[in-house]
């Protein structure tokens, strides 16, 4: 369903993503992780073209973002996305952040946006807040009704960028809870993460990413965790530096 | 010091059967071509400081930078001549112009670049994943700016614009270079007229004074109506840290 092909991406003239390819299958739950800078952030917001890229091609369910006629908007309304750092709309109410774009992007009427929001809101578990504020919420909290808000989308693949790593560790529990149901019920997800418990849980494959944007391990789960000697250098000292410390 | 001010209840003789009468009317002037101006500043202001801040359009950006730079570095009342005298030579259907739409022009557009440079930093000072994330969503970089980045801007920079708004009403008052007979010219001119110096010029004070005044009480409703819930810091996403 998303294909990366030899993707290459510059700041200036620093290389940030190196000949880099992939492919997601539909249903298929993908961790990514590697150390700080190698990459991951600018690798995954390439897949919704919030980032250009300058070489390569990718192709999300047919549609080729390296083609400058594509209707990238549109191809994003398909795509969720949620952020590290929530961003959730803070001058808007829950409700109002869970319609918006379906109104407004979708052409939903608010009556249908608000019924087909507040069914993710109570799928996350927090119906109870539609009417409050983002700023009163917690992290953990925040974090859910963002998730809520891109899956009101009905997006066909969902992107996380280090969901959980701006949250209190007592929170981390309760946004992963969302992520491993969605994980189950077969959503295609693609997620930054170093909560190798949750990779170890649900993921199909990982991907590991080095400094200097290089793809430098494509595999399966099973045999990213089970066969460490088959691993590259790196690849071990990285695991060693987060499993243990 | 003896007081007079029943000299506003004369009659100066000519249109206006008191000077109380032409002081409202005057009054009238000020806060008319202030409005407009303000109206006009606010559009331009806010198109022109979005212009600058949009990703992937140099022109537009170097275009915005030059009005800004251009409308907010010659003096104001150098600006209201140039409209003036030179503007309509050079352009010579504006001749037809009248003073007031002139001074409305050269005010309005003088502010527009003040404003401008609010609504740039305001845009900047937002976390970029703002923006981020509503493109995320689908949303066109216009919409995306119509209704995530500039409501969350106007609400950053409210207390600075509460200040040019004040600082229209007391600019207005160069208007009077080209005959408009809003406050300032009034109270030369009946100053000159009655000998009442102190009098009129009380009184001219008294009403920048009170719209000063009127417009901070009213900013500050519509700013207590457009707060944030719980939202401390402007740009602070809350929680988790
Ligand atoms: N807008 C930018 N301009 C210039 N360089 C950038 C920009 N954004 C990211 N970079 C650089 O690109 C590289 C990859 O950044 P990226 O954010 O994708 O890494 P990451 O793997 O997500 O790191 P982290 O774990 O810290 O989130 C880094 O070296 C970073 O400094
Ligand atoms: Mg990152």
């Amino acid at each position: 369903m998303i294909e990366l092909k030899q993707v290459s991406k510059w700041y200036g003239a620093v290389q940030v993503l190196n000949d880099c390819s992939a492919q997601i299958h539909k249903g298929e739950v993908v961790v990514v992780c590697g150390p700080s800078g190698s990459g991951k952030s600018t690798l995954i917001k390439t897949i919704n073209a919030l980032e250009p890229i300058q070489q390569g091609e990718i192709w999300v369910d047919s549609i080729p973002l390296h083609d400058p006629k594509t209707n990238l908007p549109k191809l994003r309304s398909r795509v969720g996305m949620v952020f590290q750092h929530f961003e959730l709309f803070p001058h808007l109410s829950v409700t109002e952040n869970l319609t918006l774009a379906q109104v407004k992007v979708l052409g939903r009427s608010l009556d249908e946006a608000k019924k087909h929001g507040l069914e993710y809101l109570e799928r996350v578990g927090l119906i109870a807040h539609k009417d409050k504020f983002p700023g009163q919420l917690s992290g953990g909290q925040q974090q859910r009704v963002a998730i809520a808000r891109a899956l009101s989308m009905d997006p066909i693949v969902m992107l996380f960028d280090e969901p959980t790593s701006a949250l209190d560790p007592e929170m981390v529990g309760e946004v992963l809870d969302v992520m491993v149901s969605l994980a189950k019920e077969g959503m295609t997800m693609v997620v930054v993460t170093h909560e190798m418990g949750f990779a170890r849980k649900v993921s199909n494959r990982v991907i590991f990413m080095d400094v200097g944007g290089r793809i430098l391990e494509d595999c399966s789960r099973d045999e990213f965790f089970g066969n460490p000697d088959a691993r590259q250098p790196r690849t071990r000292e990285f695991l060693d530096k987060i499993l243990h410390h | 010091m003896n007081w007079d001010w029943e000299i506003f209840f004369q009659d100066p003789g000519g249109q206006h059967t008191t000077y109380l009468e032409w002081l409202m009317s005057a009054w009238g002037w000020t806060l008319s071509v202030s409005l407009l101006a303000l109206l006009l500043a606010l559009l331009m202001g806010f198109m022109i400081g979005t212009l600058r801040t949009l990703p992937k359009h140099p022109g537009w950006v170097l275009f915005g930078t030059g009005w800004t730079e251009l409308f907010r570095n010659i003096p104001l009342l150098l600006q209201i001549f140039l409209w003036y005298h030179v503007i309509p030579a050079l352009v010579p259907p504006l001749k037809e112009l009248s003073g007031f739409v002139l001074v409305v022009l050269a005010l309005g557009f003088f502010t527009s670049a003040r404003i401008s440079e609010q609504v740039y930093s305001g845009i900047r000072a937002l976390p970029k994943g703002q923006f981020y994330a509503a493109q995320a969503l689908g949303m066109t970089t216009w919409q995306s700016y119509r209704y995530v980045i500039l409501p969350r801007a106007g609400r950053i920079i409210l207390p600075p614009l509460v200040n040019e708004m004040m600082s229209i009403v007391k600019n207005s008052s160069v208007a009077f270079a080209v005959s408009v007979s809003e406050l300032t010219l009034f109270a030369l001119q009946v100053q000159e007229e009655t000998a009442r110096g102190v009098e009129v010029y009380l009184a001219v004070t008294g009403l920048y004074v009170v719209s000063a005044l009127a417009i901070n009480l009213l900013m500050g409703q519509i700013e207590r109506r457009v707060q944030i819930p719980g939202l401390v810091l402007p740009g602070a996403t809350g929680g988790g840290h």
